[in-house]
């Protein structure tokens, strides 16, 4: 992945420049939380906005939360191929996964990994979570500063993914690693190319020797995903580049995801203490506050497809090739379809109803298992503490695809 | 006036009376009957309003369509009767009609 070279000038005022000159993929604009007002001119003017630089080339823009489910939702004419985020993957280096293939091949990876996640699996799980939950919780300090992100929000997703793939416990913060090597970009995690690629090596060399064991096993009643990946028959033949790929997916897609939706959840009821409010008075509104939370996070802030013919979009003549990026992030933020759009509320009536998981055949395979991980965690916080408060500034990261936090200095209050 | 049976996967039944041109995910959510999440809003896009058809009835309503087809593919409880209901849209022959709701939406 090339790191654009965005440091030359500084983020103008979206306002102050023409319409066409706003350019949404500078990473700055999630690290430096000043992404709302670029988006929301966008929706405004210019819904499917067009852009071309020197980093990502050429790419349109979807805002409009009507027109990224439209896009969603048409894998014939938006192809999820060779990749799903806005920057290419080198050609020396690609690493194929399913949520980057279309149908058939999408759909027989897919089936493979889906029961792992299924709701049927996770009521299994729920008791073991929660016994996870209480123990990280346990283990913090009260009414002294930690960084929430690593006690908790890591801690937690990371525990989690280790017991989906039967990943050896005590060596779980590999996991981790592994997760945040994928997503760097050159200075996001201070990560030269060279390097990144030799860690994702280990981190296929490491999974090589799981899924050898665990194919030599019969496969058993306690599905883990590697012995479903090394079982199943659309998988068990896969290459080692297609295997890390579709690692990758899932490690990203269990980590990266439910850990800055954790740790969103807590600024969000800081920043709006009201709400905290209604949750402290009724915690049954846990449920319905998890969709809010994961819609406000929104913590993948886009997906790319690429147009399969010349068509036609928000008005905006589209050409076969072009790469078309769905920004979820702009599109949970739509007036026309969320009301107060910009205010996190516990109780909002239809949470569901937001773009955070997308939508058609692509679809978050884990979005059940992301909402149980949050409504026990905050079912076991409430139960514990008045208040996790935020006593500092988070730290944010630097991307245009992660939208999320490396720090957020916390202090506990107990009842 | 259609009446639409509900029967939750525990057993329990609601019984809605509707209108001709709802939908069977509308006529859930407009008597807040449990067990339909109807994420995506009634686009065919997302597999949270399946419903599983009473087999009596399956020659009235008939099969999912191609994109449905593929959309019921993500619900793991998927079986011969399974249907979005945001995709079955009610008609007066439809009195009386009864959906059964799976364990879990995907």
């Amino acid at each position: 992945m090339s790191e654009p070279n965005y440091f030359e000038y500084p983020i103008p005022d979206p306002y102050a420049i023409p319409v066409e000159d706003i350019d949404v993929s500078d990473p700055r604009l999630l690290e430096q939380d000043v992404w709302g007002p670029f988006f929301k001119r966008l929706r405004a003017e210019d819904p499917v906005h067009f852009t071309e630089n020197e980093v990502f080339g050429r790419f349109w823009s979807v805002t409009k939360f009507n027109d990224i489910m439209h896009v969603d939702s048409h894998h014939d004419d938006f192809s999820s191929e060779p990749s799903i985020v806005i920057d290419d993957q080198d050609a020396d280096f690609m690493l194929p996964m399913f949520i980057a293939m279309d149908p058939p091949k999408h759909d027989e990876q897919r089936k493979v990994a889906q029961p792992v996640v299924a709701p049927m699996n996770l009521a299994k799980l729920e008791k073991l979570i929660r016994a996870r939950v209480q123990t990280i919780l346990d283990s913090l300090p009260i009414g002294e500063r930690f960084n929430w992100v690593d006690r908790v929000s890591i801690e937690l997703t990371t525990q989690m993914l280790a017991t989906l793939f039967d990943f050896p416990f005590e060596e779980r913060r590999k996991l981790t690693f592994w997760s945040d090597v994928a997503t760097a970009t050159g200075s996001a995690g201070g990560i030269i190319e060279d390097e990144r690629r030799a860690h994702l090596l280990e981190c296929l060399e490491y999974f090589t020797r799981l899924r050898e064991e665990r194919a030599k096993q019969p496969p058993g009643e306690d599905l883990d995903l590697v012995s479903m990946l090394a079982h199943g028959e659309s998988t068990r033949n896969m290459e080692p580049m297609e295997y890390l790929g579709n690692l990758i997916l899932l490690i990203v897609g269990g980590n990266d995801t439910t850990r800055n939706s954790i740790s969103g959840g807590v600024l969000f009821l800081n920043q709006n203490p009201g709400e905290y409010d209604k949750l402290r008075n009724n915690p049954r509104v846990i449920p319905n506050m998890v969709s809010e939370i994961i819609r406000y996070q929104t913590p993948l802030a886009h997906m790319r497809r690429v147009a399969t013919r010349d068509l036609e979009l928000g008005g905006k003549q589209i050409t076969k090739g072009d790469k078309v990026v769905m920004w979820y992030v702009s599109g949970n933020r739509d007036d026309e379809v969320i009301e107060r759009p910009d205010e996190f509320i516990v109780d909002r009536a239809k949470a569901r109803h937001h773009l955070s998981f997308g939508f058609g055949i692509h679809r978050c395979m884990g979005n059940r298992l992301a909402e149980m991980q949050l409504r026990i965690l905050w079912e076991e916080i409430m139960k514990r503490f008045h208040m996790v408060e935020v006593v500092g500034d988070p730290v944010r990261i630097r991307s245009n695809f992660v939208k999320g936090y490396a720090e957020l200095p916390v202090v506990l209050h107990s009842h | 006036m259609p009446q639409i049976l509900f029967i939750e996967y525990d057993g329990t039944e609601h019984r809605v009376d509707t209108d001709a041109g709802r939908t069977i995910m509308q006529a859930a959510t407009d008597n807040l009957v449990p067990g339909i999440d109807a994420d995506c809003g009634g686009e065919c896009s997302c597999a949270t309003c399946h419903v599983f058809v009473d087999p009596a009835w399956l020659a009235t309503i008939g099969g999912p369509g191609p994109q449905e087809a593929t959309m019921l593919d993500l619900a793991p409880e998927r079986q011969d009767t399974s249907r979005l209901g945001c995709q079955i849209e009610i008609t007066d022959a439809m009195d009386g009609l009864v959906v059964r709701l799976p364990q879990f939406q995907m």
